[in-house]
C-alpha cells in the first residue's frame, strides 16, 4: 500500500503492507529506531512519537493512517550536540538508566509540557477552569504515567522536565 | 605489560584515593547521555542488515508433546521464507553463568507458551501472519503438576546450629509465620531480540544480553559449533535485571534461521513471550521463626523456604541466602525445599534470594519488634552480629549499624514505637515502616584492555556490558583517574565478544569486577610511564595528560611514541572465603492507605546504603532508586498469576502485570555512606546494583502494619488483603 509519511519535516514515500504499524514503519523500513517497542499494545509508552503536536502510541496506529500528519520522533528533537531542553535535562538528571523507554518519555515530556501551557487538566488536577496548569512533581508524576521505566528513573524524570518547566514558565 | 591480581589478600593502600585527576566518585553525566537521549543508541533489534528476515515464534498453547505440526497455510503465504523447529531450539534460556546450552529440542512442551517454531518471513506482517496460522497437535504427556507440591529437601541445603526448637520454647517472645511471595517478572522494557548473520562459518548475533562470554559458549553449544566462529555484539541493553543472564531462545532460533535462509535474520520476542519464555521469580512460601529475650535479643532464628522450577534445572531460588550472616542467635535451622512444576522456567530476576528473602525475614523482625514493644530500629541494632554467627568469619565491613542510624535520621523516623492506626488523615490512614537491607558481595573474574595513546587519549576494551547499571560512566571515570586524562579524552568499548572477557552485569559484581580489571591494566600503564620517567609507580602523579614525578612535568606525548596497550585481569581468591562480604542499609516509609478502598499509596521513601567506595554517587543512586521501586512493586502490585489448570501465566503483559508508574513513586531519597572495604577488590568497591531491592518491600508492608494493624503476610498487599483486615 502506498503511504506518504512525514518525519521530522521529511516526506517519506512507503509502498508497505497495509497492516504495517507506525512504529514498524519507523523502525523496520525508514530506520528511525529511536522509537522503542516495549510492548506492541499500547501498555508501555516506549514507542510515544508526536502526531500533529499530539503525544501517541506508534504501535497502535497503522502507518497507512497517518498520511498527511505531521510526525515527530525523538530523532527530530535534537542530537548529540544540539540536545533540546528536555533531552540536555535527562542526561544531567540521570532520567534514564538503560535508555530503552528514553525517547518515549522525552517525547511524551514535550508533548506534555504544551498540554499543561493549553491548561488541559488531569486526573489530579485541582482547577479545571485554569488557563494553564502549574506543574508540580504531582501533576508530572500522573502526566508521565503512561511511559513506563523498569529502571525506574521516575524521581529524576519528574526533576528533569520540572526544570525545564520552570525554566519556559520564567521565559515567558 | 599485562597485569593479573589474584585477591588473596586485603588491599589497604587505597590507591585510587592518590590518584589527581578528581573525576571518580563524581556524580558524572553518562557519556552515551546523548545518544540514549537522542534515539541514536542502537539496542537489538537496531542497526538492520540489508535483507534482514524476520521471524515470528509459535507458541506451545498446551501442555504434552507435538505430535503433529499444521503449517500448510502458512507456507503457501508469499514471502514465508522458512519454518524453523526441532531439536535445537531452546526449551528455556540458559540460567545465569551456566556457560553451556540450556535444555534444547520443541517437540517436549513442558510450560505452556514455549517456543515450538519460528516463522521467518521478508516481513514482520507476514511473518506475524503466518505464526498464527499454525497449529498444532499436541498430545498428553507425563508432566510436572502445574501447582508445587510434594517437595525435595536437597542436603546440602539444610543447616543447622545449636538447638532452635529448645530456644523457641525458651524464648520470652517468639515469631513463627509463614510468608508467601509470587512469581515475579524482571520486565526490562527492551524485550529480548537478536539478529544473526551467518559470514560463511562466522556467526555475529547482535542480541540484548548481560553476560556475554558465558553468553557465547552458551549460542555455541545449542548450535553445535565451535565458540571460535561465534561473535556477540550488544552495545545498549535495553535491561536486564537477570532476565538477559543466559543465552534465550530467540538467539538461537535467529541463528538456526539465518543458517537455513542464508540471509540476516532478525527474532524480537513480543512482550507476551517475554514474560512467558524467559524466566520468572520463583514463587516463594517462607516460614520464619524468631527467638528473642524480653529486650528483641535473638537467640534463635528458623527460615525455611519453598520454592520451584521446572524439571532438571538446576537452579532455584537461594531465599535464604543472607539469613546465616544478617543477625545474631546461637541457635538456627535453615533450608530450602524444591519442587518441579510446569510452569515458566525459574530464574534470576534481580537479585535472586534476598529480594524475597531478606522482605519476608525483615517483616517478621517488624512483628518481634512489635511483640516486644521495641523500636524497629533498635530492634535491629541489638542484633547486629560481632561476626559471622555461622560460618565463624569476621566481615569484611558491616555498615548496618551506621545505615539504620543515618537512615533514621535522614527521614525523620518517630522512635517512639507509634500504635498501629494512631493516625489518621480524612479517609487515609499514616503509618511508617522499616526495614534494614543487606545483600552478598562477590567479585568476579574479569579482563579489560586499555590502551593510552601519545595523542593522551585512551581507549578501553571489554565484552562487559552496560544495561543501564552505568559501565560506560564508570569505566571512563576510572581510567581518566588513573591515567590523569579528562573523561572527554577516554572512550570505553563494551558489549563485544572480540573485547576481553569481562565478568558481565548481574549478581551485582559488574562494576567492581570490571571496574577492577580496568583499574589493573591502568596500573601497569602507570608502571611503564613510571619507569620512562625513571620513577616509582606510587610516586608518579598523572593529570590533565601530564606526568609528573621529581619535580617535572611532561607531557604524554613526549614520553610515549606509540600506543601503549595492557591488558588487566582480576581474580577472585581467599577474600572471597576468609571473610563474609556483604553490603548493607536501610530503608523507611511513610505509607497512606486509604480506610474506605484499602489502596496503598507510597507518601515517602528513603533509603540509606554503604557498598564500599561509590564509583559515580549519581549513577549509583539511579541504581538504588531502581531497586527501591521495584520493592514498592514487590510490596504493592506485582504479582505473576498461574492458572492452577495449566500452569500458564495469565496476566502477560503490562495491563496484567503491574509494574509501578511514575505516579506510584514518590521522590525516592537515598544516601551512600562513603567507605572502603578492603577484601571487596583493589578498588574498595562493593557492588550496589541489587542492594536496593534487597528488603524494600518490607519497610512498605511494615508501614501499611503501622498505619491501618493489618499485618500482610501473603504479598502484593493488594486493596482485598488490606480491606479484609480494615475493622468497618
Amino acid at each position: 500500500m502506498k503511504t506518504t509519511l512525514t518525519i521530522n519535516g521529511n516526506t517519506h514515500a512507503l509502498d508497505i503492507d497495509p497492516r504495517t504499524t507506525l512504529l514498524d514503519a519507523l523502525r523496520n523500513h525508514l530506520d528511525l529506531t529511536g522509537s522503542k517497542k516495549g510492548c506492541d499494545h499500547g501498555q508501555c509508552g516506549a514507542c510515544t512519537v508526536i502526531a500533529d503536536g499530539r503525544r501517541i502510541n506508534s504501535c497502535l496506529t497503522l502507518a497507512c493512517m497517518m498520511d498527511g500528519v505531521e510526525i515527530t520522533t525523538v530523532e527530530g528533537l535534537g542530537k548529540p550536540g544540539d540536545l533540546s531542553p528536555l533531552q540536555d535535562a535527562f542526561v544531567r538528571h540521570d532520567g534514564f538508566q538503560c535508555g530503552y523507554c528514553t525517547p518515549g518519555q522525552i517525547c511524551s515530556a514535550t508533548a506534555m509540557l504544551e498540554e499543561a501551557r493549553a491548561g488541559w487538566p488531569s486526573a489530579v488536577t485541582d482547577n479545571l477552569e485554569g488557563e494553564t496548569v502549574s506543574l508540580g512533581n504531582g501533576e508530572i508524576s500522573e502526566r508521565m504515567s503512561g511511559n513506563l521505566c523498569r529502571c525506574a528513573a521516575y524521581p529524576n524524570i519528574v526533576d528533569a522536565i520540572r526544570e525545564v518547566s520552570e525554566r519556559k514558565e520564567v521565559a515567558e | 605489560m599485562n597485569l593479573h591480581h589474584k585477591m588473596d589478600e586485603a588491599d589497604r593502600r587505597n590507591r585510587l584515593d592518590d590518584m589527581a585527576q578528581g573525576v571518580l566518585s563524581t556524580p558524572m553525566d553518562r557519556p552515551e547521555g546523548p545518544l540514549k537521549v537522542s534515539g541514536t543508541a542502537t539496542y537489538a533489534h537496531e542497526a538492520q542488515p540489508e535483507g534482514m528476515l524476520h521471524g515470528v515464534f509459535v507458541r506451545a498453547p498446551r501442555l504434552g508433546r507435538v505430535v503433529e505440526k499444521d503449517d500448510a497455510a502458512a507456507r503457501e503465504m508469499a514471502g514465508v521464507e522458512a519454518i524453523i523447529s526441532g531439536d535445537r531450539l531452546l526449551r528455556n534460556p540458559a540460567q545465569g553463568t551456566a556457560n553451556e546450552a540450556p535444555i534444547q529440542g520443541a517437540t517436549e512442551v513442558h510450560y505452556v507458551g514455549q517456543p515450538v517454531a519460528l516463522v521467518v518471513a521478508d516481513t514482520f506482517e507476514t511473518a506475524r501472519a503466518a505464526a498464527q496460522s499454525i497449529s498444532f497437535e499436541i498430545a498428553d504427556a507425563d508432566r510436572a503438576p502445574t501447582d508445587p507440591r510434594n517437595y525435595d529437601s536437597p542436603e546440602d541445603e539444610q543447616s543447622s546450629m545449636g538447638d532452635l526448637e529448645k530456644a523457641m520454647k525458651e524464648a520470652a517472645i517468639s515469631i513463627d509465620q509463614t510468608y508467601t511471595t509470587p512469581s515475579h517478572n524482571s520486565a526490562a522494557m527492551e524485550p529480548h531480540a537478536s539478529i544473526a548473520h551467518w559470514d560463511g562459518e562466522k556467526l555475529t548475533l547482535r542480541g540484548s544480553y548481560q553476560m556475554l562470554k558465558y553468553n557465547r559458549n552458551e549460542l555455541a553449544d545449542a548450535l553445535g559449533v565451535d565458540p571460535e566462529n561465534v561473535r556477540i555484539v550488544a552495545p545498549y541493553v535495553g535491561g536486564g535485571f537477570g532476565s538477559k543472564l543466559g543465552i534465550a531462545p530467540e538467539a538461537v532460533a535467529a541463528a538456526l534461521a539465518a543458517k537455513e535462509t542464508g540471509r540476516p535474520v532478525g527474532v524480537a520476542m513480543t512482550r507476551q513471550q517475554v514474560f512467558e519464555s524467559t524466566m520468572r521469580r520463583s514463587e516463594t512460601k517462607q516460614r520464619i521463626r524468631l527467638a528473642a529475650d524480653a529486650n528483641g535479643r535473638l537467640s534463635g532464628i528458623g527460615h525455611d523456604a519453598w520454592v520451584s522450577n521446572l524439571p532438571d534445572e538446576d537452579y532455584f531460588e537461594p531465599v535464604t541466602q543472607a539469613t546465616p550472616f544478617t543477625y545474631r542467635g546461637e541457635n538456627r535451622m535453615i533450608g530450602t525445599h524444591v519442587t518441579r512444576v510446569s510452569r515458566t522456567c525459574a530464574g534470576s530476576v534481580r537479585a535472586p534470594g534476598e529480594a524475597v528473602g531478606v522482605t519476608c525475614f525483615e517483616i517478621a523482625m517488624d512483628e518481634l519488634a512489635n511483640a516486644a514493644g521495641i523500636d524497629p530500629v533498635e530492634l535491629r541494632r541489638r542484633n547486629i552480629a560481632e561476626q559471622d554467627p555461622t560460618g565463624d568469619q569476621p566481615y569484611s565491613s558491616n555498615k548496618l549499624d551506621a545505615t539504620l542510624t543515618s537512615g533514621a535520621a535522614a527521614f525523620g523516623w518517630d522512635n517512639s514505637c507509634p500504635a498501629p492506626s494512631s493516625r489518621r488523615e480524612g479517609e487515609w490512614l499514616i503509618g511508617q515502616g522499616m526495614a534494614s537491607a543487606v545483600r552478598v558481595n562477590t567479585l568476579m573474574g574479569s579482563k579489560a584492555r586499555v590502551t593510552l595513546d601519545p595523542d593522551g587519549t585512551a581507549t578501553v576494551e571489554t565484552d562487559m556490558t552496560d544495561i543501564g547499571t552505568g559501565t560506560y560512566a564508570i569505566l571512563t571515570q576510572l581510567t581518566a583517574e588513573m591515567l590523569g586524562l579528562k573523561p572527554s579524552a577516554v572512550e570505553v568499548r563494551l558489549g563485544d565478544t572480540d573485547h576481553p572477557p569481562g565478568a558481565g552485569s548481574g549478581g551485582s559484581w559488574g562494576a567492581a569486577s570490571a571496574g577492577s580489571s580496568v583499574f589493573l591494566a591502568c596500573q601497569s600503564l602507570r608502571g611503564h610511564i613510571a619507569k620512562a620517567l625513571g620513577t616509582d609507580e606510587k610516586d608518579l602523579t598523572l593529570k590533565d595528560g601530564q606526568a609528573i614525578a621529581d619535580n617535572r612535568s611532561v607531557p604524554l606525548s613526549e614520553i610515549l611514541d606509540a600506543p601503549l596497550e595492557s591488558i588487566g585481569e582480576i581474580e577472585p581468591g581467599d577474600t572471597g572465603d576468609d571473610v563474609r562480604q556483604a553490603t548493607w542499609g536501610a530503608y523507611f516509609s511513610e505509607v497512606a492507605v486509604n480506610a474506605v478502598t484499602g489502596e496503598t499509596r507510597v507518601r515517602r521513601m528513603h533509603g540509606t546504603f554503604a557498598a564500599g567506595r561509590i564509583l559515580n554517587p549519581k549513577t549509583a543512586r539511579s541504581q538504588c532508586l531502581g531497586g527501591m521501586t521495584f520493592g514498592i512493586g514487590m510490596a504493592l502490585t506485582e504479582e505473576l498469576m498461574h492458572d492452577p489448570r495449566d500452569g500458564r501465566i495469565v496476566n502477560r503483559d503490562f495491563a496484567e502485570y503491574h509494574l509501578p508508574v511514575n505516579a506510584d513513586v514518590p521522590q525516592l531519597t537515598v544516601e551512600l555512606l562513603e567507605e572502603r572495604d578492603p577484601w571487596a577488590n583493589p578498588m574498595q568497591a562493593k557492588g550496589i546494583g541489587e542492594l536496593g531491592i534487597c528488603g524494600a518491600a518490607a519497610a512498605i508492608l511494615n508501614g501499611i502494619y503501622n498505619a491501618t494493624g493489618v499485618r500482610v503476610r501473603d504479598l502484593p498487599a493488594t486493596l482485598d488483603k488490606v480491606l479484609a483486615g480494615l475493622d468497618d
